[in-house]
């Protein structure tokens, strides 16, 4: 038989591997080396505190009595597991953007960021906790108790574990007020611990199967013939059993601290969906055949110590010592993190908001909150633990270890409807969750928290036979006259009823409060507005006052790398922020992740002058927004506008661009132009002056280029002057009635006529030009003779020969003027109206290129036009004019 | 102004696939309620060792589900399929 002393020095060793273990991880993760730590199988492996000593040890005593039925406590997990996508990914999203501490804070936070919601669940579940601890050790000292069964009463033994306990979690767990509420010693150590207990129950399970029974086959034999062979199922326990585990596997605040608030990352979900599954199928698989083995070999031993005492039987002590640390592995992780978590409800929801009501002057206070949230914590862990080690002493250790836990399971299951209705329902409301929890809470108590005391401990026989006051409806364990129902499946159904119905109805015929609606619009929706909703309106807090407080809670460093942060997204430097509703809220959610939605709120609370969302603050900003569109839109219009016109600028600009490119050649064509008669003028004028002996002929000769070269230039600068004229608007039109054919006439007799073979033909069909006119008729015999003079110059033809087509029609006359030459080249067409544009040799044409730029603009003067007339085969131009009567020259209007 | 996001009637393959393998991760504890209570159909007439074999052989298969979906879910934060509202009744998908 091992001796009671190894036992002791074997788990107090095992222990301080624990805090080894624990302390190595925290340095590390102080060094930032904590990533590994960080793995999705470390995740899982924290899941595992699911199984307590209770499963440990209870699972195979479950086992012995009731056959299969213990296996619901792990089916119930599984489905939720496998059913990770709906529920369990929308849990974590939430705790984390929300920066949730713990399931009495993400319900407190739904509500409104409730302080009453969040104090209401921390005292139901350390109600519905305390038991559970109080188990977990007495499974530890049961199991010390089978080492040495004389030597200990099991009290101080509890007690040690209790104090042990205690001063570990207070270590890891309160080590510092992290803002994210992680703890990676406590949860390494779970995951060691995870894995010393898995292993104990296989090698214990390997044993009994192969080693005892003599393989699978034989174990089943064994099975069937043991007093468990029959499966005598209940259905309604069946069923109650796997719905209030996958229920407690979420609303367990130890389960829930783990899954959500340790969560560093939403994928490690995916992996633990099918890898937790797998660790509760391993830890169950061997119950059922220890428990056999167990019963046949130790008839009338106590089952739930068969995972010790079967090894002990067959003398494998080492396995038995195995065994042993594998219950107390269990026992203890469960007892960790349920204080952890405890610890931090009880100060975030039970303690801080009592100490802002009554300290002297609440937030704004001087001194470090954070000492009072550690000691408060610490004091909280010790406080928990030493209710568990009351209730364990006063309960005198009952033989049927899992008639707690899952007295445990119907009490928190109650936090079902309010958390499920809170995630998934809108409409869900503070009043609904608070009368659905308390009264679910008020009917567990009174069917199954209070009666599993035993008849005469807290309630008196009389009443649990007979009702109180002897109203039989009221019997606490038959409701209304229920009778024959198991007395777990009847509590579960009449409390999660009544639950369910006034969370229902009270959610209905309530109305939230702004702040209720705004987080129930957020968690519902948390995929798409992860981002958060303003939880504040417009306030007039002072920033010294909230980093003064911010400090105090989450430490001077962080609260001035955040305020400092902060200041400079908004383009300020210093320390001090303008309080925006934006910032408010970001510094309440930061301040949350340390003392809870709901203190975090009231604090700032304090300090902004209770300055919180109202409902004409929601409908503001709705309004905000919609008129910030209209804004937009408006803004939008005008870019337009402002598009058009640069546009039509920047066409202005290119013209006037143009028109000064057009205007500095003009210049250089001018002064060319004048240039060359100049030029010849003043060689033949010095050729005169300074030369003799000049025959006659030779001064004649150049005194007529003299003279010639004058009269171009007169001519010239005629033309120039003409056209200026004309441009400019400036100069009279002598209008006056006359007549197409004298107009004709006149321009062919002024025209320098020659004879011989190469003269100029002349096509008129006089019939045609008996047209009355209303014109100015020299300005058009001008037009004319242009053109009739370009025919005579540029007509290459060898006999030239010029038709004149005149066609009238109703309000204008078109007289064609079309020779048959070679015509002008389609490219030249549009360039011979231009000022100085000459198709061939300047002097050739004794023009200037003036012509018919002065022809365009004395047409456009008397309402007509000039253009150029392609295909006709020669060149051929059209001159149109207006009707007497039919419109007047547009040059009357601008002629003053 | 503008309207209300549009929402594609019809998806490319990928996303209808994406689709239906979050169906599937859906209705996967459907089926594991459904198999963990058959045996409250039979079990009166059954050993514990049979339903010990079934038990056990169902939980198996359910563990090899999730798996796969688990792993055949296109898992990226930020482009959380889910964030879109669920797609209209009856999308035939072109796939």
């Amino acid at each position: 038989m091992l001796s009671f002393n190894l036992l002791l020095a074997v788990s107090i060793g095992y222990a301080s591997f624990l805090f080894l273990v624990a302390f190595a991880t925290e340095r590390r993760a102080l060094r930032g080396q904590a990533n590994w730590l960080r793995s999705p199988t470390v995740y899982t492996l924290s899941l595992s505190i699911y199984c307590t000593g209770w499963t440990f040890f209870g699972a195979v005593g479950y086992a012995a009595r009731s056959g299969l039925e213990y296996l619901t406590i792990y089916l119930g997990p599984t489905i939720v597991m496998i059913g990770w996508w709906s529920l369990l990914r929308k849990l974590v999203r939430i705790g984390k953007t929300q920066r949730i501490t713990s399931i009495a804070d993400l319900l407190s936070s739904r509500y409104g960021k409730s302080a009453f919601i969040g104090g209401l669940v921390t005292v139901l579940v350390v109600v519905g906790t305390t038991p559970y601890i109080a188990l977990q050790l007495q499974s530890v000292t049961l199991s010390f108790q089978v080492f040495a069964p004389a030597s200990d009463d099991g009290i101080s033994t509890g007690f040690w574990v209790a104090a042990g306990l205690a001063l570990f979690t207070v270590i890891f767990g309160t080590r510092n007020l992290d803002v994210d509420e992680r703890h990676h010693g406590v949860v390494i150590a779970i995951a060691v611990e995870a894995v010393v207990k898995l292993i104990a129950l296989l090698a214990v399970g390997i044993f009994v199967v192969w080693g005892v029974a003599g393989g699978p086959a034989e174990a089943l034999r064994i099975i069937d013939a043991s007093p468990i062979a029959a499966w005598n199922m209940a259905p309604d326990r069946w069923v109650t059993l796997t719905f209030l585990a996958g229920a407690a596997f979420i609303c367990l605040p130890r389960m829930f601290h783990v899954l959500v608030v340790e969560n560093t990352d939403e994928r490690h979900l995916g992996v633990a969906s099918w890898a937790f599954p797998v660790y509760l199928l391993l830890i169950s698989l061997f119950v059922v055949p220890i428990a056999a083995v167990g019963l046949s070999a130790m008839p009338g031993q106590n089952p739930d110590l068969f995972v010790i005492t079967v090894p002990l039987q067959y003398g494998r002590e080492g396995l038995a010592m195995l065994s042993f640390l594998g219950g107390f592995s269990a026992a203890t992780s469960m007892v960790v993190v349920a204080s952890i978590a405890l610890s931090t409800m009880v100060s975030n929801h039970l303690v801080m908001p009592l100490w802002l009501r009554f300290a002297e002057g609440g937030a704004t206070v001087s001194g470090d909150v954070r000492n009072v949230v550690l000691v408060s914590r610490r004091i909280s862990i010790a406080g928990v633990l030493a209710l568990g080690y009351l209730y364990y002493r006063s309960s005198g250790g009952g033989e049927a270890l899992a008639a707690m836990g899952l007295i445990a399971f119907a009490g928190v299951a109650q936090l079902l409807p309010a958390l499920i209705g809170g995630i998934f329902w809108r409409g869900a409301t503070r009043v609904g969750a608070g009368s659905g929890i308390a009264l679910g809470f008020t009917v567990w108590l009174y069917t199954l928290f209070l009666p599993s005391f035993g008849a005469d401990a807290l309630l008196s026989a009389a009443t649990l036979r007979d009702g109180p006051w002897g109203i039989a409806a009221l019997r606490p364990q038959a409701l209304f006259g229920v009778t024959g129902l198991d007395p777990l499946v009847h509590a579960v159904f009449w409390s999660l009823t009544a639950n369910l119905a006034a969370f229902f109805l009270g959610s209905l015929l309530s109305f939230p409060n702004p702040l209720e609606r705004l987080q129930g619009a957020t968690f519902v929706n948390i995929y798409r507005y992860s981002g958060g909703v303003r939880g504040w309106g417009h306030s007039i807090a002072e920033a010294e006052d909230l980093l003064v407080m911010a400090q105090r809670i989450i430490g001077p460093g962080e609260a001035q790398a955040l305020f400092v942060a902060a200041a400079a997204s908004q383009g300020k430097r210093g320390y001090l922020p303008d309080v925006t509703p934006d910032f408010l809220e970001r510094l309440e959610r930061k301040l949350s992740g340390s003392v809870g939605a709901a203190t975090a709120h009231a604090m700032i609370g304090q300090i902004t002058g209770g300055v919180t969302v109202s409902v004409e603050d929601l409908m503001r900003v709705a309004d905000e927004t919609a008129q910030m569109m209209e804004q937009q839109s408006a803004l939008e219009t005008k870019s337009r506008e402002l598009e058009r016109t640069a546009r039509q600028l920047r066409e202005a600009n290119e013209k006037l661009t143009q028109l000064s490119v057009q205007k500095d050649a003009f210049l250089s064509q001018i002064s060319h132009e004048l240039r060359t008669p100049m030029t010849s003028i003043r060689s033949f004028s010095e050729i005169l002056r300074d030369g003799a002996g000049f025959s006659a002929a030779d001064r004649k000769r150049y005194s007529t280029i003299i003279h010639d070269e004058t009269l171009r230039l007169t001519r010239l600068l005629d033309d120039l002057l003409d056209l200026s004229v004309l441009e400019n608007g400036h100069g009279t039109l002598n209008i006056g009635p006359a007549r197409l054919r004298g107009v004709l006439d006149r321009a062919l007799a002024t025209m320098e006529r020659q004879d011989g073979p190469g003269a100029l033909r002349i096509l008129r069909r006089l019939g045609d030009e008996d047209i009355a006119l209303m014109t100015d008729s020299d300005r058009l015999a001008q037009v004319f003779i242009n053109i009739l003079s370009n025919a005579q110059k540029y007509c290459t033809a060898p006999q030239p020969t010029l038709r004149i087509a005149v066609t009238r029609y109703e309000r204008r006359v078109e007289v064609d003027f079309i020779d048959n030459g070679a015509g002008i080249p389609s490219e030249h067409q549009s360039l011979i109206f231009e000022k100085f544009a000459r198709l061939s040799d300047t002097r050739a044409a004794g023009g200037a290129g003036l012509g018919l730029a002065i022809c365009r603009e004395i047409m456009l003067r008397l309402g007509g036009d000039i253009a150029y007339l392609p295909g006709q085969g020669g060149a051929a131009f059209r001159v149109t004019l207006p009707l007497a009567g039919a419109e007047a020259p547009r040059a009357t209007a601008t002629i003053s | 102004m503008r309207g209300p996001r549009s929402e594609p009637l019809f998806l490319a393959r990928d996303t209808y696939r994406r689709r239906r393998i979050m169906d599937a991760a859906r209705f996967l504890p459907v089926a594991a309620m459904f198999l963990f209570t058959v045996p409250v159909l039979w079990a009166r007439t059954t050993g514990t060792a049979a339903g010990l074999l079934y038990l056990f052989g169902a939980w198996f298969l359910l563990i090899l589900a999730a798996g796969a979906i688990a792993r055949a879910l296109p898992y990226l934060p930020g482009t959380d399929p889910d964030d879109a509202p669920a797609p209209p009744p009856g999308d035939g998908g072109t796939g």
